[in-house]
């Protein structure tokens, strides 16, 4: 079994601007030094497969046709070992 | 008398439909039914209306698990074989997710959700669509939408201008779309998609008219 830890966020080039109201925030509250602020989605997937190269396949798929939209979204990943 | 078999799509969440029906049934009296999206059968239609709302909780993204539900499967086939498809405001992002028209709807600039009615400029009026209205003719329709920021890449943005694809602009960009966009038409221009509600201008007992042109030219366009 593994568990695929994914996090979609917009991006890079597109405007989040749930993330500039949130940094607004936290620069009301003092923290000059953050200077970026972006927000986006966490999914966990449990994958039932013996071999982590083929549950990485499945994730980078599920993401790809589902998770994520191309058109205004990235997505990364990481695929741990679980004892469940 | 029109030949115009309407089938108005519903998705759990759909909130829209009733209007849509509404419209082409009782004001232009086409032949309209609802077609439910697990048993519904698009087969004997010829115009396909994905409606607004919210379908399925909007979870995920707007419009993105409609995309697989079992009658968007028919309704991509019916669209690749020259059926006349609309998409109002989630049908719109529902179009956008399965691929039939390009780009993507994001979260409103301002983050809320606007709800009022907003002036719109037809761009082109040589489509299916748009031909009742004159060109550059500005028209008051309803928008209720939270994620209505139209976006795409600059290509595909240069592609949409190249091939006059885009149908409807605002005349005061209200949500930050790219180029002020509220309604495109595929390239093949039977697909058309738009976040504003010309379902809800088309009856002047409950207030503006200017949407109704849209759907009675559609209706009319089968022949």
């Amino acid at each position: 079994m593994y568990v695929a830890k994914i996090l979609i966020t917009l991006r890079k080039t597109i405007l989040d601007p749930q993330g500039k109201a949130v940094e607004h925030s936290l620069k009301s509250l003092g923290y000059d030094s953050i200077k970026d602020t972006r927000i986006g989605k966490y999914v966990e997937l449990k994958i039932d497969e013996k071999d982590e190269s083929v549950a990485r396949t499945i994730a980078d798929e599920a993401c790809r046709k589902l998770l994520a939209n191309s058109v205004m979204e990235d997505y990364s990943f990481d695929v741990i070992k679980s004892e469940e | 008398m029109s030949k115009a078999k309407v089938g108005i799509v519903v998705f759990p969440g759909s909130n829209c439909d009733h209007d849509a029906y509404y419209v082409f049934k009782d004001v232009l009296g086409a032949d309209t039914k609802f077609l439910w999206h697990k048993e519904g059968n698009i087969e004997d239609r010829n115009i396909v209306v994905l409606p607004g709302g919210f379908s399925y909780g909007d979870y995920l993204r707007c419009g993105a698990i409609s995309r697989f539900s079992g009658i968007m499967q028919d309704v991509v086939r019916f669209a690749n074989n020259g059926g006349i498809v609309i998409g109002i405001c989630n049908g719109f992002q529902i179009l956008c997710e399965s691929g039939l028209l390009p780009g993507a709807l994001l979260r409103n600039q301002n983050l809320k959700f606007l709800c009022k009615t907003v002036s719109l400029k037809v761009e082109n009026n040589k489509s299916i669509f748009t031909y009742k209205y004159d060109v550059k003719e500005d028209i008051d329709i309803p928008i209720a939408h939270g994620e209505g920021n139209y976006f795409c890449s600059e290509e595909t943005r240069s592609e949409l201008i190249g091939n006059n694809q885009i149908l409807f602009t605002y005349n005061e960009n209200p949500n930050g779309s790219v180029n002020n966009i509220a309604g495109i038409q595929n390239i093949y221009r039977n697909v058309m998609g738009m976040m504003p509600h010309p379902e809800r201008a088309s009856d002047a007992r409950v207030g503006k008219t200017d949407g109704l042109r849209l759907l009675q030219g559609i209706a009319e366009s089968v022949v």
